[in-house]
């Protein structure tokens, strides 16, 4: 686990704490998911965000809510490390009309909207130009916020990327591109689809790049502080791989899977680089937090998921006549 | 006669031409050992190999034009784009490069590709896994469109498919790999252009393609309780499309429905209705009507979704309507 390089004060504590606490109810959300899908009772399938919490959580806690991020079809973790819901987001998840899309999103769209969060996407580097785009709007307005722009390694492989990555570093627009390495994309290891390094791709426009362990929190979150920080001062765009591991399959439905990935390998990221395990190993070593008061933290997370996903199964459905508003802005 | 599904049709079709043809391959996501997320593929690259099992990285628009490189120069390929939704992405690759090359060559060159691909709503998928985009390459002169509507047309499409000297679009509805269908043993293709009349009747043509043959035939038992006797056809190919029978059918019955899950507005449905109003308008009774998906983003929400998609129950009500003579006309 790396060392904060800033002393840990009171506030420092806290953020530790409530870094851990997003980590946790990324989880205990995932794993509440996972049960909707398995008990049938979630339309559709869902990709779980498991194993890669430092990332969303390591960025988006040194972002502020006037900073955008754009997400993923892995997006619940970035939903709620943005700042989003448990009783929306399941809303979302079984299509009620409460959810933070009113129902219309479901998985592959939950984003709460109000904390800068622009979506979630199931096209594979769909956010690439919307995320340039929310920067340069930034510079061309003369606002000092910062678009973080998520994806995967497989979506390094869409064409869009390069182009708004070369408009991005000639503009030097804030945005960074945060590339949540997993190792797989569905059932393709990275290196069999990616030549070269993905690093020294970004590097060929001028694009300050940075690999860092995804599954450590804090390495995650300095960094980020220290890219926004310049970002906002006009030194974007950055590049950042994060080395991280899905738990799950691709999706919820990929059960099977010793095809392409093996029960050793990732019984090896669970057991031993796991980011919550580390962290709070780490913050009850540095008497941040004594294990009770983390078991108690964590107890209170699943009293809040379970109680959010009661009330959204038993949340009405959108009415029939919300079918066809939203399809044009007044 | 033997049944299998539909994902096993094509699968079939594609091991018979790769094991007829050579310079038959195979290029997509996840196509090799994953056998693709719809397992359509399972087995061929155990068959073939990886040289013509082709796992891509998610660059549709690259290796679409890979396809059509290859198809120029003398090889077959077969494109796996796993969402049709994702067709947006290959729009130029396959619309100003596949689709003109002949013509712009004066002749010369072509593109024997194939490009497999699916549609179909209500798998609960969201606004950008679930749409039905055939009237985007059906508008593009140079494109072959077929949708298959059951295991059988599945393979037979795919096998001719293979063997046309064009770029061939092929839609398989996501939510029907698994239907299963009588399929025979022995080989057999099945022609572009030829409509199937899947149910004769003397009242009302619904015309229906890919899983919309299934709610006509659906709407046409219920309407036969009723008294109403339809005639169900599915054009099979959009592009090109058998004219001749639907003209004759419509002839004979006077009135039309044309049912289609791509959105209603400037869709295959209107092209059809407007083709058959062109040219047997004096035969009608009624207007011919349009049925396709609601013109709006498909919703996640079961509740929203199942409202977007043409049902039996609707393709009655209006075919009773026809039937009774009432006009309608849309508010
Ligand atoms: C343009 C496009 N192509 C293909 C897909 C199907 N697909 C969904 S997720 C995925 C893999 C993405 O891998 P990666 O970017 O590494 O993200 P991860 O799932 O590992 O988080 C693919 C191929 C898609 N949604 N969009
Ligand atoms: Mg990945």
């Amino acid at each position: 686990m790396a060392k904060a390089a800033t002393k840990k004060t009171k506030s420092n504590a806290d953020d530790y704490l409530r870094m851990y606490r997003q980590m946790v109810r990324i989880r205990t959300f995932e794993d509440n998911a996972n049960q909707l899908y398995l008990s049938a009772k979630m339309p559709g399938l869902t990709h779980m965000y498991s194993g890669e919490e430092a990332v969303a959580v390591g960025i988006c806690e040194a972002l502020t809510d006037d900073d955008r991020i754009t997400s993923t079809h892995r997006g619940h973790g970035h939903c709620v490390a943005k700042g989003a819901e448990f009783k929306e987001m399941f809303c979302e998840l079984l299509g009620k009309a409460e959810g933070y899309c009113r129902g219309k999103g479901g998985s592959m769209h939950i984003a709460d909207q109000s904390h800068g969060n622009l979506g979630a996407n199931a096209i594979v580097g769909g956010s690439m130009g919307i995320a340039t785009g929310s920067a340069l709007r930034a510079k061309l307005q003369g606002s000092d916020d910062v678009t973080v722009c998520f994806f995967g390694d497989g979506a390094t492989a869409q064409g869009l990327w390069y182009e708004v990555m070369n408009m991005a570093a000639l503009w030097k627009l804030p945005v960074i591109y945060a590339c949540e390495n997993n190792g797989y994309s569905e059932y393709t290891k990275t290196e069999e689809i990616a030549a070269g390094s993905i690093m020294a791709r970004a590097e060929a426009f001028g694009i300050e790049s940075h690999q860092v362990d995804g599954q450590d929190v804090l390495a995650v979150n300095e960094l980020t502080q220290k890219l926004v920080a310049r970002a906002r001062k006009g030194e974007g765009p950055f590049f950042m791989e994060l080395m991280t591991y899905r738990y799950h399959g691709h999706h919820v439905g990929d059960i099977n899977r010793e095809y392409y990935r093996s029960k050793d390998e990732e019984k090896d990221w669970k057991d031993n680089r796991d980011p919550i395990i580390r962290f709070r190993a780490y913050l009850v070593e540095q008497g941040i937090a004594t294990e009770e008061e983390i078991e108690a933290m964590n107890a209170e997370i699943e009293t809040d998921a379970a109680e959010a996903v009661a009330y959204a199964e038993k949340a009405p459905y959108p009415p029939a006549n919300e079918v066809d508003m939203h399809v044009y802005a007044d | 006669m033997r049944e299998i599904t539909l994902s096993q049709a094509v699968n079939e079709a594609l091991a018979e031409e790769m094991r007829r043809d050579e310079t038959v391959f195979i290029l997509g996501e996840d196509v090799a050992e994953a056998g693709t997320p719809f397992k359509v593929l399972s087995g061929l690259v155990e068959e073939f190999g990886t040289d013509r099992v082709i796992d891509t990285p998610i660059s549709e628009p690259g290796f679409v034009g890979l396809a059509v490189g290859a198809a120029m120069t003398g090889a077959r390929p077969v494109v796996d784009l796993m969402f049709g939704d994702f067709i947006y992405l290959v729009m130029d690759q396959l619309c100003n490069q596949a689709a003109k090359q002949h013509y712009m060559s004066g002749g010369k060159l072509q593109v024997p590709m194939v490009l497999r691909t699916n549609m179909g709503a209500t798998r609960r998928s969201a606004a950008q896994h679930s749409q039905s985009l055939q009237a985007l390459v059906a508008h593009i002169p140079g494109l072959k469109v077929a949708m298959p509507s059951s295991a059988y047309e599945a393979k037979g499409l795919m096998k001719t498919a293979i063997r046309d000297n064009n770029p061939v679009v092929i839609f398989e509805d996501k939510l029907m790999y698994q239907d299963k269908a009588p399929v025979p043993e022995e080989e057999y293709l099945i022609p572009f252009g030829e409509a199937n009349v899947k149910r004769e009747g003397r009242d009302i043509t619904l015309i229906a393609t890919s899983s919309m043959v299934q709610v006509a035939e659906k709407a046409a038992v219920m309407l036969a309780k009723e008294g109403i006797e339809a005639e169900v056809i599915d054009p099979r190919t959009i592009v090109p499309l058998d004219e001749e029978t639907l003209l004759e059918s419509v002839k004979k019955t006077s009135r039309a429905i044309v049912i289609d899950e791509g959105h209603q507005s400037y869709g295959v449905t209107a092209e059809i209705a407007s083709r058959l109003n062109e040219k047997v308008f004096y035969h009608l009774d009624a207007p011919v009507l349009r049925m396709g998906a609601m013109d709006v983003p498909v919703p996640f929400s079961p509740a929203l979704e199942d409202l977007t998609v043409p049902t039996p129950e609707g393709v009655v009500e209006n075919a009773r309507k026809l039937c009774a003579g009432e006009m309608i006309h849309a508010a």
